[in-house]
């Protein structure tokens, strides 16, 4: 096994095909209990009924506000904390069974952190780090560090300069290089970036995000970027999920969900976006309000008591994540012909 | 009848923490009223100067250097006493994280009837009073309610709005705002900037935001103020700096933006390599190992700051060529040579 | 005037060699690993150093105490009792016995050092064990661990040295083995706070994604992270246990005369206190001095220890 494959093919390795999606996540539930002052037991929702799919080579965006259950979504992901139900198919094998244990999942699926020094062992060069995930898959001790210096190289990190060095002894940059490197030392075919470049400088993350882009080419990776920032989701993803309080509420092609949204709550984020331009400045926030807390949230939509489209129909019925266009799902009654929203659609113009 | 005098005039100012220069020579001026952001990235000294101007550092471990004058006052020649009166009286701070503003065993309305009752002589009544005047100001739904709960029972938006009542508890002339969005959610920031935006207009406050966010800064600010290694490198209007910058670095700045991108899936412009090691500083201009149109001038000689136009004042050589590279449009904006380590 | 695109600046641009991406002066200087840099600090640390100079010198004297001392530490003599400190034969005075004190409190540096050091070394194995065991794998195990730990928390340290040794029975045996039952827990506490803090880090995270087993992950990611703060807590330990110790001794549960040890020297010349008030109070300047070594030493020892990012 080379350490940079000469074949970028992303269907290398592949099982199901291109058409299979690469992981399909579906009913994806995870409660937190917490008790709170005066003994009463609750329930953070922190994921609550969350499915999607990801297609092979694409890079799918999530955004989210505090609380809306992204970063949950990916250690949900990555198994490092045990879902209450739901299913993970990866390339169409369900993964924590015999088929596909977690063990064999994680060599193909890898995961970047958002801090870059809690993410890297303080007492553990920069090489060492890197080298730890191949040593403890049975590669030879001086193949794993040849290999930890190939990546250092490929990340933009000098080997000779850089191997050695401890994670205080670098800037945060290149902290997340090490981190991008040591998420593909086990070659994987998916890599989760859960807010990878929000810690850093607008021109280190501009140089990071390049990076990424030059290595899913060249590997060729699937990327899941969790991020709070729609202008560097909408430069990097093909396709974007919006969450909110444990629900996807859009899901579609970046371009159709950041320039056209379907769902208020989208319209409400990118609005909250603030404009560049000084002779136009926003003049009204859409949302009033912090994101309300996932214990307890409203019934029916989890976004009506907030919404500007809201009917009283929102607060009885759960919105179901429908088809509204090509690849797009939207869970709004507003926009779901015969949902008793007035604003919907008629049924024969979506058909 | 002599203008009034600016809210804040900082002269020379230099700030050093052992042989580490982090402010280098800081001439700046905000006139009463005024919104001004200054911008940069970590290590910029942009907090630096901010805390400056209240001079929050260890006596011992820093070294403050350069005239700083706020509010009417010679913040160098106030006493310890003095000091602490303006602080919070003349001029207040908010910071990113309110937690650390507040005593997490008091009510958030004891403690800012307290900070009231330590600057005034007036009854506790009048002082929770005015606490909740302040928390209707910055539009904290159900206040009186509000007020008597705990710092950690609020959710970040409203902390952050209390921490802002708390700031103009003593109805300071200058506000001081250190990152006071980056912690908060998108949908949050942007309720926060206006309400900035708002206690500016109807309570004649000047305002100096600190931010690494170019965004947040163009929402807030009248102007803006670019920093790059302990140097302003630009100052003009928000109109004048975003949509016309004359500096190589607040033009790469401008073009590394996600939003800037020509393409999907096209490569970000990037200003290559990092910022200087402020322990060693390279003689000659600090941006000129990562800058376009560097030359060998720029290497010896720090360039003067130079006025444009009125109010847009540029620290570079070459500020033509700058302006004309960035009005050519998006063409790739790189380093001409690479740079010797 | 756009520069032209050269394949360098290409480069550049992509990071793949960004030579200003380091500081300058970071460039060449090599790594000196985590325990050069402690060394590098501690050395720096004036208060630091003095207090390990001072621990050696103490150390050195009570290896070497047998043949340097100037007089037989054990030979009293009936005439020469209570001399003053400055004494032309006894510098520092003679005991109620009319023993050198300079001789018996060198000799008595052995013993005291012996059962202040090793309760705390032998506690120092046992509690991180039981510490990061707790700390490391969590729930239930976590549970019974700290709650029994816990018990221990009921009585002063003083007490309990005290009782246990009561039980066991004067001898300084078991005075050491009282007194590492009172550091067990102690250290237990702080090992598993620390590791606990150490296993929710990113990195523990990023390691079992790697499909680490547990016991790698203790092994490489846990146990280099946790023992170092562990180790400056014992040794803050030490003068607590020098104390404990010369304490136990002092009730006549631990050295038994006529051995040199400077808590029983303390209580022997308990009478003398009004005598020669400067000789008797000795042995306590001495426990008192190597103590607060110890203390400052351990402060250093932290202060070093703190990576700054």
């Amino acid at each position: 096994m080379s350490v940079i494959p000469d074949a970028p093919d992303p269907f290398d390795r592949d099982r199901g095909g291109p058409a299979q999606p690469l992981l399909s996540v579906s009913g994806l539930y995870k409660h937190f209990p917490v008790r709170k002052a005066g003994g009463k037991k609750q329930v953070v929702r922190a994921v609550d009924g969350v499915d999607f799919d990801v297609l092979k080579g694409e890079t799918l965006g999530i955004v989210g506000e505090s609380g809306c259950g992204k970063s949950t979504t990916a250690k949900l992901l990555m198994g490092l904390i045990e879902r209450d139900s739901g299913s993970l198919l990866y390339d169409g094998q369900a993964v924590g069974e015999r088929v596909m244990p977690w063990r064999s999942y994680r060599r193909q699926v890898q995961m970047v952190f958002q801090d870059s020094y809690a993410s890297l062992n303080p007492r553990m060069t920069v090489e060492q780090s890197i080298a730890f995930g191949p040593k403890v898959n049975g590669v030879p001790g001086r193949e794993a560090v040849e290999r930890a210096r190939a990546l250092l190289a490929r990340v933009g990190l000098e080997p000779k300069r850089f191997a050695g060095r401890y994670p205080h002894e670098i800037s945060g940059g290149q902290r997340q290089r090490v981190n991008i490197a040591r998420s593909l030392a086990l070659e994987p075919r998916l890599v989760l970036l859960d807010e990878a470049v929000s810690a850093l400088d607008k021109s280190v993350e501009a140089q990071v995000l390049n990076l990424l882009l030059d290595l899913k080419a060249e590997f060729g990776l699937t990327y899941i970027f969790i991020s709070h920032d729609l202008n560097v989701v909408r430069f990097i993803s093909d396709r974007v999920m919006v969450m909110y309080l444990g629900r996807v509420s859009e899901i579609g092609p970046s371009d159709t969900v950041l320039d056209a949204p379907a769902h208020p709550y989208t319209e409400a984020l990118l609005a909250s976006m603030p404009s560049l331009d000084p002779d136009n400045r926003t003049q009204a926030a859409l949302l009033q309000g912090d994101p309300p807390n996932p214990i307890d949230p409203p019934s029916g939509c989890r976004f009506h008591p907030r919404c500007t489209l809201a009917e009283p129909i929102c607060g009885e019925k759960e919105p179901p994540l429908d088809t509204v266009g090509p690849l797009h799902r939207v869970s709004c009654l507003a926009r779901q012909p015969g949902s008793g929203h007035s604003a919907a659609p008629a049924r024969a113009l979506a058909a | 009848m002599s203008p009034p005098e600016p809210a804040v005039t900082l002269g020379n100012l230099r700030v050093a923490f052992g042989k580490v220069q982090v402010v280098d020579g800081v001439d700046l001026t905000v006139e009463r009223g005024q919104a001004m952001a200054l911008i940069g990235e970590s290590g910029s000294g942009k907090s630096v100067t901010l805390r400056a101007i209240l001079r929050l550092f260890h006596e011992g471990r820093s070294r403050i250097e350069g005239t700083i004058l706020a509010a009417g006052r010679d913040v160098q020649a106030l006493s310890k006493r003095q000091l602490a009166d303006f602080r919070g009286g003349d001029v207040s701070m908010i910071f990113q994280e309110p937690l650390l503003a507040f005593d997490p065993v008091y009510t958030v309305g004891q403690q800012i009837t307290e900070a009231i009752r330590r600057h005034e002589k007036i009854s506790k009544e009048d002082a929770r009073k005015r606490a909740l005047a302040l928390f209707e100001r910055v539009r904290i739904p159900s206040p009186e309610r509000r007020l008597d709960n705990y710092p950690h029972e609020m959710s970040g938006g409203m902390r952050q709005r209390a921490m802002i009542a708390l700031a103009l508890a003593c109805h300071p002339q200058v506000l001081l705002a250190d990152e006071p969005t980056t912690a908060l959610d998108a949908t949050v920031q942007i309720q926060v900037l206006l309400l900035l935006r708002e206690l500016q207009r109807d309570l004649g406050l000047s305002i100096i935001i600190v931010t690494h966010d170019l965004g947040a800064a163009v929402e807030v600010a009248d102007r803006i103020a670019v920093m790059y290694a302990g140097k302003i490198v630009e100052t003009g209007t928000a109109h004048q700096v975003v949509l016309d910058p004359h500096h190589p670095y607040t033009i790469g700045l401008l073009r590394s933006r996600a939003e800037g991108a020509l393409a999907k899936g096209s490569r970000l412009q990037t200003i290559p390599g990092s910022p200087p090691d402020l322990a060693n500083r390279p003689p000659g201009c600090p941006f000129a190992p990562r800058c376009f149109l560097v030359e060998e001038r720029c290497r010896q000689e720090m360039p003067p700051v130079g006025e444009i136009s009125p109010g847009h004042k540029v620290a570079c050589w070459r500020t033509d060529e700058a302006s004309a590279a960035y009005r050519a449009g998006p063409t790739p904006v790189r380093a001409a040579e690479p740079v010797p380590a | 005037m756009t520069a032209p695109i050269t394949a360098a600046s290409m480069a550049l641009d992509g990071g793949v060699l960004s030579a200003g991406d380091v500081a300058p002066e970071a460039a060449f200087v090599p790594s000196r690993g985590f325990w050069g840099h402690v060394g590098h600090r501690l050395v720096r640390d004036p208060v630091a150093m003095g207090a390990g100079a001072l621990i050696l010198l103490v150390v050195l004297i009570a290896i070497l105490s047998p043949w340097i001392t100037p007089m037989d530490p054990y030979k009293g003599s009936m005439l020469r009792r209570l001399k003053h400190v400055g004494d032309a034969t006894y510098w520092l005075g003679s005991d109620e016995l009319g023993r050198d004190m300079i001789s018996r409190l060198m000799l008595g540096s052995r013993l005291s050092l012996f059962i202040g050091v090793t309760p705390v070394l032998i506690a120092f194995v046992i509690g991180s064990g039981i510490g990061i065991l707790a700390g490391y794998v969590g729930g239930w195990t976590n549970t019974i661990l700290m709650r029994t730990i816990d018990v221990f928390f009921a009585f002063p340290s003083v007490l309990l040295a005290i009782a246990l040794s009561g039980a066991l029975g004067a001898g300084i045996f078991n005075s050491i083995v009282s007194l590492t039952c009172v550091f067990v827990p102690q250290i237990a506490r702080v090992a598993e706070s620390v590791t606990t803090g150490i296993r929710k880090r990113d990195y523990i995270d990023a390691a079992k994604l790697s499909g680490a087993s547990p016991l790698t992950i203790m092994r490489v990611q846990v146990l280099g992270n946790v023992v170092g703060p562990i180790f400056v807590y014992a040794t803050s330990l030490i003068s607590v246990s020098m104390i404990l110790a010369s304490g136990l001794s002092f009730l006549g549960l631990g050295v038994r005369p006529p051995e040199p040890e400077w808590g029983l020297m303390l209580n022997t010349l308990r009478t003398a206190i009004y005598a020669n008030p400067v000789v008797a109070a000795l042995p306590g300047v001495c426990i008192f001095v190597v103590s607060i070594a110890f203390n400052m030493f351990s402060d250093g020892l932290r202060a070093a220890m703190e990576i700054r990012q």
